[in-house]
């Protein structure tokens, strides 16, 4: 497929310059490869739904992509009552895009609709530990949960939209679908389910919302599954704005000189798992010895600097970053093939040995690291699976090795990382009861000193015994129209109405 | 004539039936439907209570009795992913596909028979070869190749036509001829085979002897007779343009059956891919049965063999 896309490019090159459409009609074409299987936002998992639910609704808490700060976005103030209430003070003024007026009704709607287990809201992590809401007044409401969860913030900071009451008491999540109405900044005119979804700007937005008025009045949003296709309809100006363009390819858009490339880091890191508790069976990853060589055999930055470029960097600890209680001082693993070998001989293993590496990676990082095991004596042979069915193998304890990677649901929380892998759900390869016991009291206590303190030793134990090597940040390229302006974040939520014309 | 009807008839039951057996196996070794439908980050509680309410944990001779009993009824289940009836998202995507399919044989008959009618009136001529040309190079070039080459130069380079998309019956244009060009070679081939071998035939020669005008001879007499195995072909091959469309449908972002088949695949949505691979083959089985009877009926000879 990469040489079609060459041929497509030098054609283009040759083609002259792009004719724009965008800027001209004021409206902004993009394109996404998934199509939406559903545009109620508690109907879909997909990474594309989040990113259409930001235009459409608000949620009550907005979090700054760039200062991470949580700003009110429905509600103007909020604050915990006990471990597991909070109330919101509810901004004045607001209406839906159906004229509906808002108020602590919807909020209280919304809550206890997605709590019920029986309206199914996907994913279920987002809800499973909200008990309900109650009404205190027209513009005050409390939100109760299931136990403490001090991650609540950061969900109603994206994950929970709010929906009107009264129109979707009416019309069901069904209807929902059909004709999504929310308070957001868009508003969508038309759904040609998986071609075409067209927005136009709420003109009736809210002045103090953290999200801003948006400058650009329609966005036409595409479904276009095979990149090529849409590198075509770039090339020809049927589009403004494309994403996730593998490096190779962004390069050559970049040398064409005619397109604005950036790139990104995104929240998502890879990962080199270690079947640390035997459940795949007796394997030499047991050994935390040989975890170590492992650690030491594999050049990391040199992947980085060479073969992922952009804005990737190496990561150390089982979490990105940015995220709330992500420790950073960890022990790090810096490549050096003697001390590798030397561990492994000191294992028990002078040459080596064999073992299966399984991933969803189709590109060349899983090859990479194939050959620095190699150096080192140890015979990887590679296992390709798609996502789907590799998950399935993970849950049920099949893989002992593992290079696979984890995008947080974009949520700047390290329990949305290192609690999903390490406190013995199926994904656990360490089983490490110590850790187990952190993580649950981190995810579980409201105080964020104590969170972090646990979170700490729970990431510091990680890395010591080496259950997960982590390699390093992924990132994106944007490849968009010069006339726009258009700033990526590293939460892989595009923001079209923080974009305008230039 | 009816005996032969009913034995293709039974045999193309028989097919139907064999496939749809294997269509629902195969499902269950791409991986655990439960594990799918729970999706990321689901617990081993939940994935139990899903085998358990949709019945994953029985056995799967009993599950294929249950599935087709409904099936029969048109009754396909709800797809895992839309989370809505898989026969109004089949009903609703199939347009778009038999649009294609029958733009795409239209364009392939139209030049497949003129190419291999030319050929076969000029063997070995210029014309021949070039005909020759084009047949290889359609059996040997990959369709998705071939679609996007059109992109480059209809849409790119020269911008007569959109890129993608079903807006109007302009975005139609490069995958007709992107879909129609992999069954025209076959056509083509067959079209000059019969011309040659019936512009040798006596009674074109009489026809010939009475003075009758070539053009006359050709259209009239000839190629009537010539096309005669096409019109098999032809069915055969609208079934080839069906599974065809999996892969221009994508391409050209024309949101069909064929798309649907292909996406539903990679998101281990099992009840569309096993009413999309009984659908499609069962309209596979209806053309081929069409072919046999078609072929039969215009020769008669093949009904005895």
């Amino acid at each position: 497929m990469k040489t079609v896309l060459s041929v497509a490019l030098v054609a283009a090159t040759f083609a002259g310059s792009t004719a724009w459409a965008g800027k001209a009609d004021d409206t902004l074409r993009i394109a996404f490869k998934d199509e939406l299987e559903n545009l109620d936002a508690y109907q879909n998992s997909a990474r594309t739904g989040i990113i259409l639910a930001r235009h459409v609704w608000d949620g009550l808490i907005y979090r700054d992509p760039i200062t991470s700060e949580y700003l009110g976005n429905l509600a103007t103030a909020w604050k915990w009552i006990d471990d597991t209430t909070i109330e919101f003070t509810l901004r004045e003024g607001v209406t839906f895009h159906n004229g509906e007026v808002f108020n602590a009704d919807d909020v209280v709607y919304t809550m206890n609709f997605v709590a019920d287990p029986a309206n199914g809201v996907r994913p279920a992590r987002n809800v499973e530990w909200i008990k309900g809401a109650e009404k205190v007044n027209d513009t005050t409401a409390r939100v109760m949960l299931k136990y403490p969860f001090p991650a609540a913030l950061e969900f109603f900071a994206g994950a929970l939209p709010i929906y009107p009451n009264e129109y979707h008491s009416q019309v069901g999540p069904e209807g929902m679908s059909a004709h999504p109405i929310g308070t957001g900044p868009y508003k969508v005119l038309s759904n040609v389910q998986g071609e075409q979804i067209l927005l136009e700007r709420n003109d009736n937005y809210y002045a103090g919302s953290p999200k801003g008025i948006p400058a650009i009045k329609n966005i036409d949003w595409r479904t276009i599954p095979e990149d090529n296709t849409e590198f075509a309809e770039l090339l020809s100006g049927g589009l403004d704005w494309i994403w996730k363009v593998e490096t190779d390819q962004a390069d050559r858009f970049a040398a064409m000189g005619q397109f604005t490339v950036v790139n990104e880091t995104t929240m998502r890191i890879g990962y080199l798992a270690m079947d640390a508790a035997g459940r795949s069976g007796d394997t030499p990853l047991k050994d935390v010895r040989v975890r170590r060589a492992i650690a030491h055999a594999i050049d990391r930055q040199g992947m980085v600097d060479t073969l992922i470029k952009g804005a990737s960097v190496v990561v150390n600890s089982a979490c990105f970053p940015s995220q709330f209680g992500c420790e950073q001082d960890v022990v790090k693993y810096d490549y050096d093939p003697e001390k590798a070998k030397a561990l492994l001989a000191e294992a028990g293993y002078p040459d080596g040995f064999e073992i299966t590496l399984s991933t969803n990676h189709f590109d060349a990082p899983p090859e990479a690291i194939q050959q620095y095991l190699a150096a080192v004596g140890i015979k990887a042979t590679l296992d390709r699976a798609q996502y789907g069915a590799l998950y399935d193998r993970v849950q049920t304890g099949e893989v002992p090795f593992r290079l696979m990677n984890w995008g947080s649901y974009s949520i700047n929380d390290v329990s949305a990382i290192t609690s999903q892998f390490f406190r013995g759900g199926g994904d656990d390869y360490a089983r490490d009861p110590e850790v187990m016991a952190w993580l649950e009291t981190a995810d579980t206590v409201n105080d964020p000193d104590e969170r972090r303190a646990n979170y700490s030793k729970a990431l510091k134990k990680i890395a010591e015994e080496v259950y997960w090597l982590p390699t390093y940040t992924f990132n994106l390229n944007y490849v968009y129209n010069p006339s726009l302006n258009f700033q990526p974040t590293s939460d892989e939520i595009p923001r079209f109405f923080n974009a305008s014309w230039n | 004539m009816i005996r032969f009807i009913i034995k293709r008839l039974s045999l193309a039951i028989l097919v139907a039936l064999t496939v749809s057996v294997i269509a629902f196996s195969l499902t269950f070794l791409a991986g655990d439907p439960a594990v799918a439908l729970a999706g990321d980050g689901a617990t081993a509680a939940d994935i139990e209570a899903l085998r358990a309410r949709y019945g994953f944990d029985r056995p799967i001779p009993i599950q294929y009795a249950a599935w087709f009993a409904k099936a029969v009824q048109g009754d396909f289940g709800n797809s895992f992913y839309f989370n809505s009836p898989v026969i109004d998202l089949i009903t609703a995507r199939m347009p778009v596909t038999i649009i294609l399919g029958l733009c795409a044989i239209s364009f392939a008959l139209v030049v497949g028979i003129s190419m291999g009618a030319i050929a076969a009136i000029r063997p070995n001529s210029i014309i021949d070869r070039i005909a020759l040309l084009v047949a290889v190079i359609g059996q040997a070039m990959p369709s998705f190749w071939f679609a996007l080459l059109l992109v480059v130069v209809f849409s790119v380079k020269l911008g007569l036509l959109p890129v993608s998309g079903a807006k109007s019956w302009l975005n139609f244009v490069l995958p007709t001829i992107a879909l129609g060009y992999y069954a025209t070679p076959a056509i083509m081939r067959l079209t000059r085979a019969g011309m040659l071998e019936v512009l040798r035939a006596d009674y074109i020669r009489t026809a010939r002897a009475k003075g009758l005008r070539t053009g006359k001879i050709i259209f009239k007499h000839a190629l009537r007779n010539a096309i005669i195995p096409v019109v098999g072909l032809t069915a055969v091959q609208l079934g080839f343009m069906l599974s065809g469309s999996v892969i221009i449908e994508s391409v050209f972002a024309l949101n069909g059956a064929g798309q649907l088949a292909f996406e539903s695949i990679s998101r281990n949505d099992f009840p569309v891919v096993q009413a999309m691979i009984l659908i499609f083959s069962l309209i596979y089985v209806g053309l081929t049965l069409m072919a046999d009877v078609l072929n039969a009926w215009l020769d008669p000879r093949l009904r005895t063999s």
